[in-house]
């Protein structure tokens, strides 16, 4: 079930013009900073099928920027994300594409700084809600609704169980969880949703937990 | 957690069995899903029913986009039903000057709510603030309205689509008056089943319904749409309520919309690429806004 709750027919509150690609766009923006963990200098922005089409009368532009910015989807200050991102030191560029997805509004972001980048691919399905398809060229789907922790790791033995053990001993439930890996004993992802915001400490002491590359999380 | 009901059908079974209102059974189940309280849940719709109530009040006061496409329509209605000369009668121009008045609000990227989604934001609070006045609801009532919208809204969202860019206008706008249209008719004191008919009459004469926006804005034909959509609802849940019925059962209705979009050209489903948005004054109007590339 792709709707869960009914504030995601009667809601979000949000600046207009459009749920999908002002609501939507802005969340992906969001969730894409969250993962990676600060405010990144630069990001690239791919658009794809509708989003490319009509970003500008939508103000998808503005509001993945905002989103960028940790902007939520009520936020006024998306109206002028461009000019405070510029005060913020983050640059951005937008790149429209041709290629045919699998969801119509699709939006790839490649943001970084000096010390690391990250790629995240989003789509917006409608009415606000967004799903996150793609980080670091690992599918994967997840709403941003629940809070969740993604976990690079070495494809070994143990990994995803010493994660687990690292939870279950801070008393973190464990909603959902999916494990993808590009090729069998290289690098790997966990995406696991949880039911409370994760702190600090228990991301620290994951990502102490051998083969396990980068740690990052989604607040809710 | 435990879903309630997965269509229409079960909502409504589940209703009448439990001698309860559908936006009763919304609301446990929303406490079923997120483990929040009652009151947590109420408190929100209540917010987002304030959101709805002030961007009326500045629809009406008169808004205009940055384009200049869309704005000051819904002024225009008042001023109209207030010459007391209206031919479709002064309640459905109500509902349908503040529809108007949202979605003006919101084609200037000011704040709303979306229901189900911000393109067709205008329908349900544009029913709801208009039928106020003849039904005299309470508080609570009136954020009832918005979660028996929310509950056949979710059927919508699950089984078919709400996004103009998946379905068409039908599944934005279309399922929009749809909800209003249930909505009503619980305030008004119909049954469950009534409020079913009354989402099947409405979207059934919405199937097929694009999404065309010209230069891809939300503006045109988007209010104007909420407009006719909030008399669309308006009209089907007085049938509703007359005790008409429609003989292809809600949930088959939805499934006829679920594939009449998934049928649609992707040109019809906000590209801007057909309908409205390719006629020579909608590329006329794409190309002055944009310089030409739109």
């Amino acid at each position: 079930m792709k709707f869960t709750s009914v504030f995601d027919i009667i809601g979000p509150v949000m600046i207009g013009p459009s749920s999908s690609h002002t609501a939507g766009a802005a969340r992906i923006g969001r969730v894409a900073r969250d993962l990676f963990g600060r405010q990144p200098k630069w990001a690239k922005i791919h658009l794809y099928g509708s989003f490319a089409e009509t970003y500008r009368g939508h103000g998808t532009d503005v509001a993945i920027v905002g989103g960028l910015l940790d902007y939520d989807t009520f936020d006024e200050r998306i109206k002028t994300s461009f000019q405070l991102a510029k005060e913020a030191g983050l640059e951005f560029e937008f790149i429209t594409e041709t290629a045919n997805k699998e969801h119509p509004n699709t939006a790839r972001i490649v943001l970084g700084d000096d010390s690391g980048e990250m790629s995240v691919e989003g789509i917006s399905i409608g009415g606000g809600k967004i799903e996150i398809s793609e980080v670091n060229g690992f599918k994967l789907r997840l709403t941003g609704g629940m809070p969740a922790i993604l976990v690079v790791h070495d494809d070994r033995a143990g990994c995803i169980a010493n994660v687990a053990n690292t939870l279950a001993m801070h008393h973190v439930n464990i909603g959902h969880m999916e494990v993808s890996r590009i090729e069998r004993g290289q690098t790997a992802l966990m995406v696991i949703e949880v039911d409370q915001n994760i702190d600090e400490k228990i991301l620290h002491q994951i990502s102490l937990i051998p083969h396990i590359t980068k740690v990052s999380k989604i607040n809710n | 957690m435990d879903v309630l009901f997965r269509n229409v059908k079960e909502l409504v079974e589940l209703a009448e069995s439990r001698n309860m209102l559908i936006s009763d059974i919304m609301i446990e189940q929303e406490m079923n899903i997120t483990g929040r309280s009652r009151e947590e849940i109420i408190a929100q719709m209540d917010n987002n029913l304030t959101v709805m109530e002030q961007a009326v009040e500045r629809g009406l006061n008169g808004v205009q986009s940055v384009t200049g496409l869309t704005g000051g329509d819904a002024v225009l209605l008042q001023n109209y039903i207030a010459k007391g000369n209206s031919l479709s009668g002064d309640l459905l121009l109500d509902a349908v000057s503040k529809a108007v008045a949202t979605n003006e609000v919101n084609a200037a990227m000011g704040t709303i709510c979306a229901t189900p989604t911000a393109g067709s934001a205008g329908v349900v609070p544009g029913t709801l603030f208009a039928v106020k006045n003849k039904l005299n609801p309470t508080r609570e009532q009136m954020i009832n309205y918005l979660f028996t919208s929310g509950a056949f809204g979710f059927v919508v969202a699950n089984n078919a689509m709400i996004s103009g860019a998946a379905g068409g206008c039908q599944a934005e706008v279309g399922s929009a008056s749809a909800m209003a249209a249930a909505a009503i008719v619980e305030m008004a004191g119909g049954t469950p089943a009534q409020s079913a008919e009354a989402f099947a009459i409405t979207l059934k004469n919405m199937l097929g319904l694009v999404c065309d926006p010209v230069a891809g804005l939300v503006e045109v034909p988007c209010v104007k749409r909420n407009a006719m959509g909030a008399a669309n609802s308006l009209v089907a849940a007085d049938m509703a309520l007359a005790g008409v019925t429609s003989r292809i059962p809600c949930d088959e209705v939805i499934g006829a919309m679920f594939r009449i979009g998934q049928a649609m050209s992707p040109n019809l489903k906000e590209t801007a690429r057909g309908g409205l948005a390719a006629t020579p004054t909608g590329k006329a109007i794409a190309a002055r806004i944009f310089g030409g590339t739109a």
